[in-house]
């Protein structure tokens, strides 16, 4: 009759009629849609006035194994019900089919899911365009108060902030600022060591780099990890003090969330994104320079002499002044995207990588921006 | 998900040692929870309730002892065992614990996804009374960030019962919520328990609550590091001649000799 439990059926009576419907074994969730097909089909061509329905060599029965049962008397909306009765039941099973008895098995969803058509998506995003700008005007002018704030009130400032922040998007991003740095100048030095090579011109494979690293490549690459590192770490953490409620005690408190959370890392970034581009610079340098010497066969003091001659102090403080303005950038985005999170975990993720993406993105406009400007300046 | 031996207790410590660190929360703790029992463990805070609670779902490790649930040792167990552990253990988490990018029907659906093989069909049913025994009946396309407190833990709940646990644990299941829906939320947790035979442990400190539902109460001590004082709360109440006891159900400040 039965084997380790699985359930079975065995109807009798007349077509019509009343059904005996008998049931052994377990009536579990496991076989919810096997006992379902079978008793629905075993049915069909029975068409039974009403069922009595025998539980006695059932073993076990969970609340999935009586829904079953309780929707054949009760319908699922497709299909129609059958009177039923139950004989033979455990205290148990009587009392979780009245359990499911009791509830409303058919009710209809509250709320369809959400379908927008092309317009609708097209009229939303329009929406959160504005209101994302809205919010980034109105952040970027807090934050610009700020530094006005701090130097009417300097004890205010909140200092171990800075310097913690300092110490996150600075010391500990040396490693990989110079690991990349120096890839790229190594990368660098061998691209146009292969074309110069060609006309004797191996020198100038220093000035090559040597501009590249500190006009464009130095405060590019220190922006965009220092973006990769802080600005989605700026974004996560104010992301989840927004969703924690953090945010709110402190403007309950009469506290500025911009200027308590925001302006201190970007004073941060501000004042020690400068210094990893400087190292950014020895890094890329250096690896062009380990090229030179080992692969071309120039010393350290022509390589060190002919960087020297290529690049001007104002183009490096000028590169340094820019790397600044990528940092206010990076940092204050990363801060605006956390301030902007509402809902739960996935905003904080979505704020992050927002962050990061929006940085990069402006990172590049700006730095056009800045070789148009500096452009006319030097000529 | 499982039926259980009914011989068995559902929950049984023996000799439990836990801590964080240094610090030594219970000494030699041991208890069981019989079958289809609804047992609270109580105490005031700082006590090891919480600690307790994830020694027994399986989330902290004892330094020392034995957690057997449903007859398994939890402390022993390989992922494998602790897997079949899982399917029929189910915990409603103090916030609730929902995923927010989730609506109701994909939180409740996402156990019976990866533990059966049912149809998406099917699995619509069984949400549906999931959802219809918590009284949240057609609330299968809302998000929890458009719930109140009391149906995001009842829609909670309905998730932890997914695959028809045999046991069920309660973290705080009536802080932060109103009076009502606290009392709500006890009466369905006796229905449940009632209804599906379901056994329910509960840690709370909510007087109201103990009163209302519990079978039989543990009380933890986080000076004597385990257990003093078990039974009926209603008798603990009366008769207890633990000061601690007394002021915990007196709801008094305990008295000290200055």
């Amino acid at each position: 009759m039965e084997d380790h439990g699985i359930p079975v059926i065995s109807l009798s009576g007349e077509k019509g009629g009343d059904i005996l419907l008998s049931l052994s074994g377990r009536l579990t969730l496991e076989n919810l849609e096997m006992v379902d097909r079978e008793l629905r089909s075993q049915l069909a061509g029975l068409a039974p006035a009403s069922l009595t329905v025998d539980l006695a060599g059932v073993d076990y029965l969970d609340s999935a194994g009586a829904l079953v049962l309780v929707l054949l008397e009760k319908g699922d909306g497709s299909s129609r019900t059958i009177p039923q009765r139950f004989v033979n039941v455990t205290p148990q099973a009587e009392r979780i089919i009245a359990l499911l008895n009791r509830l409303d098995l058919n009710s209809q969803h509250l709320k369809s899911v959400e379908h927008f058509s092309i317009f609708e998506y097209a009229g939303e995003a329009t929406f959160y365009i504005i209101r994302g700008f809205r919010h980034i005007m109105t952040f970027f002018g807090e934050l610009l108060v700020a530094p006005f704030h701090a130097v009417r009130h300097p004890r205010l400032v909140r200092w171990d902030a800075v310097f913690v922040q300092m110490k996150r998007v600075g010391v500990d991003g040396l490693p990989i600022v110079g690991l990349i740095s120096m890839l790229v100048g190594v990368v660098m030095a061998f691209m146009s060591a292969l074309q110069l090579k060609q006309f004797g011109a191996d020198i100038y494979v220093a000035s090559l780099v040597g501009v590249a690293i500190v006009k464009e490549l130095g405060p590019m690459m220190t922006a965009i990890i220092v973006a990769g590192r802080s600005g989605s770490a700026f974004a996560a953490e104010i992301g989840t003090m927004m969703i924690n409620q953090e945010v709110d005690a402190l403007v309950t408190m009469g506290l500025n969330p911009v200027r308590y959370l925001a302006f201190p890392k970007v004073l941060a970034a501000i004042l020690v994104v400068p210094l990893l581009t400087m190292y950014s610079f020895i890094f890329g340098i250096g690896g062009g320079m380990l090229v030179g010497v080992l692969g071309l066969d120039l010393t350290v003091f022509t390589y060190v002499q002919q960087t020297l001659k290529a690049i001007s102090t104002f183009e490096v403080v000028s590169s340094l002044f820019k790397s600044a303005v990528f940092a206010a950038l990076i940092a204050g985005i990363g801060c605006q995207r956390g301030f902007q999170a509402r809902g739960g975990a996935e905003a904080v993720g979505s704020m992050a990588t927002s962050a990061v993406v929006s940085a990069i993105f402006l990172v590049i406009v700006a730095d056009s921006a800045f070789a148009i400007v500096l452009h006319y300046i030097s000529n | 998900m499982k039926p259980v031996s009914s011989n068995e207790p559902a929950i049984c410590v023996e000799g439990l040692d836990a801590g964080y660190a240094d610090k030594v929360i219970f000494d030699r703790l041991s208890f069981q929870v019989e079958r289809g029992e609804l047992f609270v463990i109580l105490g005031g805070s700082g006590c090891g309730k919480s600690t307790l609670l994830r020694l027994l779902i399986g989330l902290k490790s004892p330094s020392a002892g034995r957690i057997l649930i449903n007859g398994v040792d939890i402390t022993t167990a390989d992922e494998m065992a602790m897997n079949g552990v899982r399917t029929g253990i189910g915990v409603l988490f103090q916030s609730g614990a929902l995923f927010g990018s989730m609506t109701l029907a994909e939180n409740v659906a996402l156990p019976l996804k990866e533990y059966t093989n049912l149809s998406p069909d099917a699995i619509e049913r069984v949400v549906a009374m999931k959802l219809a025994m918590v009284s949240l009946a057609g609330h299968e396309n809302h998000y929890p960030s458009e719930l109140s407190g009391g149906m995001v833990k009842r829609a909670g709940l309905a998730r932890a019962m997914a695959l028809d646990p045999s046991i069920l644990f309660f973290d705080e299941p009536s802080a932060g919520l109103d009076p009502i829906t606290a009392a709500e939320l006890d009466q369905l947790i006796k229905d449940l328990n009632r209804g599906l035979g379901t056994t329910v442990v509960v840690v709370t400190h909510d007087l109201e609550s103990i009163m209302t539902i519990a079978d039989r109460v543990i009380m933890l001590d986080g000076k004597k590091k385990g257990i003093i004082a078990e039974g009926d709360p209603r008798e603990l109440k009366m008769h207890s001649q633990d000061p601690l006891v007394q002021s915990f159900f007196n709801r008094e400040p305990l008295k000290t000799v200055l």
